[in-house]
């Protein structure tokens, strides 16, 4: 048995405190310098500021635009979590309760998606949003969210669906029940776990995503956050407040986030990480 | 995940199809095809068109004129685009192996450290650990390449105050530190994942082998090795190939430190990259995209992705089965 203060014990903690500092560090430096006056960055890079100034963030909010650009990110992000949480509870609902040759076929070619990166398929997605009429416009990155996310939708969803018990929707069924009903009213309140580990897997992935934003969008009205900080930080290498303050907000809102849903979050990972 | 494919869904379907289940399954039917569709026309299709597209070559958007291996024999041989190629697969291997040292060998260490239940606020540094990998790539690169500068960057400056001020230099200027550097960043950002994993797969090695090892005498270094890393072989084949799937098709962290062209001199240029500049953004000097020769540079990150998956199917799934049976 380990006790407390065993040397063991001890180095465990030197160790995870050595990397703590080599995460928060560089964290604090962005956060705490973003608030700072220009002169100050240089003199004292870790302290706090002697003089708090919101200069870099007003300039990036309304001159850099990310009002706008935080519209979009969150536009496109919920839109299509809502549309991979809905389509990818379906798909696993009828992928768990059918059991052929077909269905296990269909379940195969879902999760094979989890081995292929979407991007690999750029080429003939631009011509595709083209023919529809979508590029430079946010819609068109929402379809191609939703497809990167049924992969992991199906996978998790089907194999949770698959451990309710089976009773559970058969007495629905005998009182009557459609396949919508026992959908609706008996696994969907049950997979709220699973449905929130889905959410969280595809958030961070869309929120962040640089990629499809570089390619399709050209237009500002339909930029993203992470697409607006590309071509602004250029603008701004050496004026540091305004570049760390850019930074910042692309990162507080989810790292805050994060922080505050930190355990649940890590749940939902872990339970994904065990199914896998 | 093998069992879940094959396993009968439920025991309870085992009943004579009737009329109440050829209008269940038309039910079924009608769920998945949402799922189906999306992901058929958004992911599959593309994914196989493109890889056809590859033997066409055209202006602009359309390679519609088929010029069957050509694409392949010019990435391949003209010399402008063959040492380009060679160059970022090479990169991306050297971008993948520092991953699996540095990043995955962390996380399996720090994954250790907080599988130990007593361990006072282990939850506090699990949060810790894992906060890089919630914040844009993009970010994390721009933010490391202000701390990396040379002229005003953090880091050579916190080396002179510590009296290692000979340490400090170009970083992200060097040629031969350059790639290190921004796969240490990047290792930096997503060791959170590893770590996750890794704890997620200790914690349900039951204890009890533990114990029965410590009380016949062995010290928790022998319980690791013989005991816990042989348990833990399917997890650290699944993190493998999700590592080298990431590090494939890594491209945010080169395009916000290093730039489209991987800078300096191409010494960080990954497949991802290189693809951007030849599909979209157009390869220096031609600087004209070239849609037939990029849906080659993808074919080719495809096959080296499907080697890699094949080969863990083939070793490291296999590991995992005889290891359940």
């Amino acid at each position: 048995m380990t006790r407390r203060f065993s040397p063991g014990m001890i180095v465990t903690h030197l160790v995870l405190l050595a990397w703590s500092l080599v995460v928060l560090i560089p964290v604090w430096t962005m956060l705490i310098n973003s608030i700072k006056p220009k002169r100050e960055i240089f003199r004292n890079p870790f302290g706090l500021p002697s003089e708090i100034t919101l200069d870099g963030y007003s300039n990036a909010w309304t001159a850099g635009r990310f009002d706008l650009y935080f519209r979009n990110s969150i536009i496109v992000s919920v839109a299509s979590l809502l549309l991979i949480l809905l389509f990818g509870s379906l798909a696993a609902y009828a992928l768990a309760n059918w059991r052929s040759r077909l269905s296990s076929i269909l379940y195969i070619y879902f999760i094979a998606g989890l081995m292929i990166p979407i991007r690999l398929g750029t080429i003939n997605l631009f011509q595709i949003i083209q023919s529809l009429g979508l590029t430079d416009n946010l819609l068109g990155l929402i379809p191609i969210y939703v497809a990167m996310g049924m992969p992991i939708a199906t996978f998790v969803l089907t194999s949770f669906i698959r451990s309710v018990p089976a009773e559970l929707s058969d007495a629905a069924r005998i009182d009557g029940a459609s396949e919508w009903r026992v959908y609706l009213s008996v696994i969907l309140p049950l997979i709220r776990p699973a449905l929130a580990t889905v959410t969280i897997f595809n958030l961070l992935p869309i929120w962040n995503d640089l990629w499809f934003p570089l390619i399709f969008i050209r237009n500002q009205e339909a930029r993203t956050v992470t697409l607006g900080v590309s071509l602004l930080f250029g603008q701004y290498q050496t004026d540091w407040t305004r570049a760390l303050a850019a930074l910042s907000m692309a990162a507080v809102p989810v790292l805050v986030a994060y922080l505050l849903m930190s355990s649940q979050f890590i749940k939902g990972l872990t339970a994904g990480a065990i199914k896998g | 995940m093998a069992n879940s494919v094959l396993a009968p869904a439920r025991a309870s379907e085992q009943v004579e199809i009737t009329r109440w289940d050829v209008q269940r399954r038309r039910t079924w039917v009608l769920f998945l095809i949402p799922a189906l569709l999306i992901y058929t026309i958004f992911m599959a299709f593309p994914l196989f068109n493109s890889m056809r597209l590859s033997f066409y070559q055209g202006q602009g958007l359309t390679p519609d004129r088929y010029v069957g291996f050509e694409n392949y024999v010019t990435l391949f041989t003209n010399p402008l685009w063959r040492d380009r190629f060679f160059n970022a697969v090479g990169n991306t291997f050297v971008f993948f192996a520092i991953h699996m040292l540095v990043q995955n060998t962390l996380g399996l260490l720090f994954a250790t450290l907080l599988s130990n239940t007593r361990l006072f606020a282990r939850n506090v540094y699990r949060a810790i650990i894992f906060t890089p990998a919630t914040m844009s790539v993009l970010v994390t690169g721009f933010l490391w390449t202000l701390i990396l500068n040379p002229r005003w960057g953090m880091l050579n400056q916190v080396l002179e105050w510590v009296g290692l001020g000979a340490l400090a230099r170009p970083w992200l200027g060097d040629a031969n530190l350059a790639l290190p550097v921004i796969s240490l960043v990047s290792s930096w950002q997503w060791v959170g994942l590893p770590t996750m994993m890794f704890l997620a797969g200790l914690l349900t090695i039951s204890d009890e082998l533990s114990e029965a090892a410590r009380v016949d005498g062995a010290s928790a270094w022998q319980i690791f090795w013989r005991i816990k890393l042989p348990l833990l072989r399917p997890t650290i084949g699944i993190v493998s190939v999700l590592t080298f799937i990431g590090n494939f098709n890594a491209f945010d962290v080169i395009f916000a430190m290093a730039g489209a062209r991987g800078e300096p001199a191409y010494a960080t240029d990954l497949l991802a990259t290189f693809f951007y500049r030849t599909a979209i953004a157009g390869e220096h000097p031609v600087a004209q995209p070239n849609m037939g020769l990029g849906a080659a540079v993808a074919t080719c990150t495809f096959l080296i992705l499907l080697t890699g998956v094949s080969l863990w199917l083939r070793f490291g799934r296999g590991g995992e089965e005889t290891l359940a049976g």
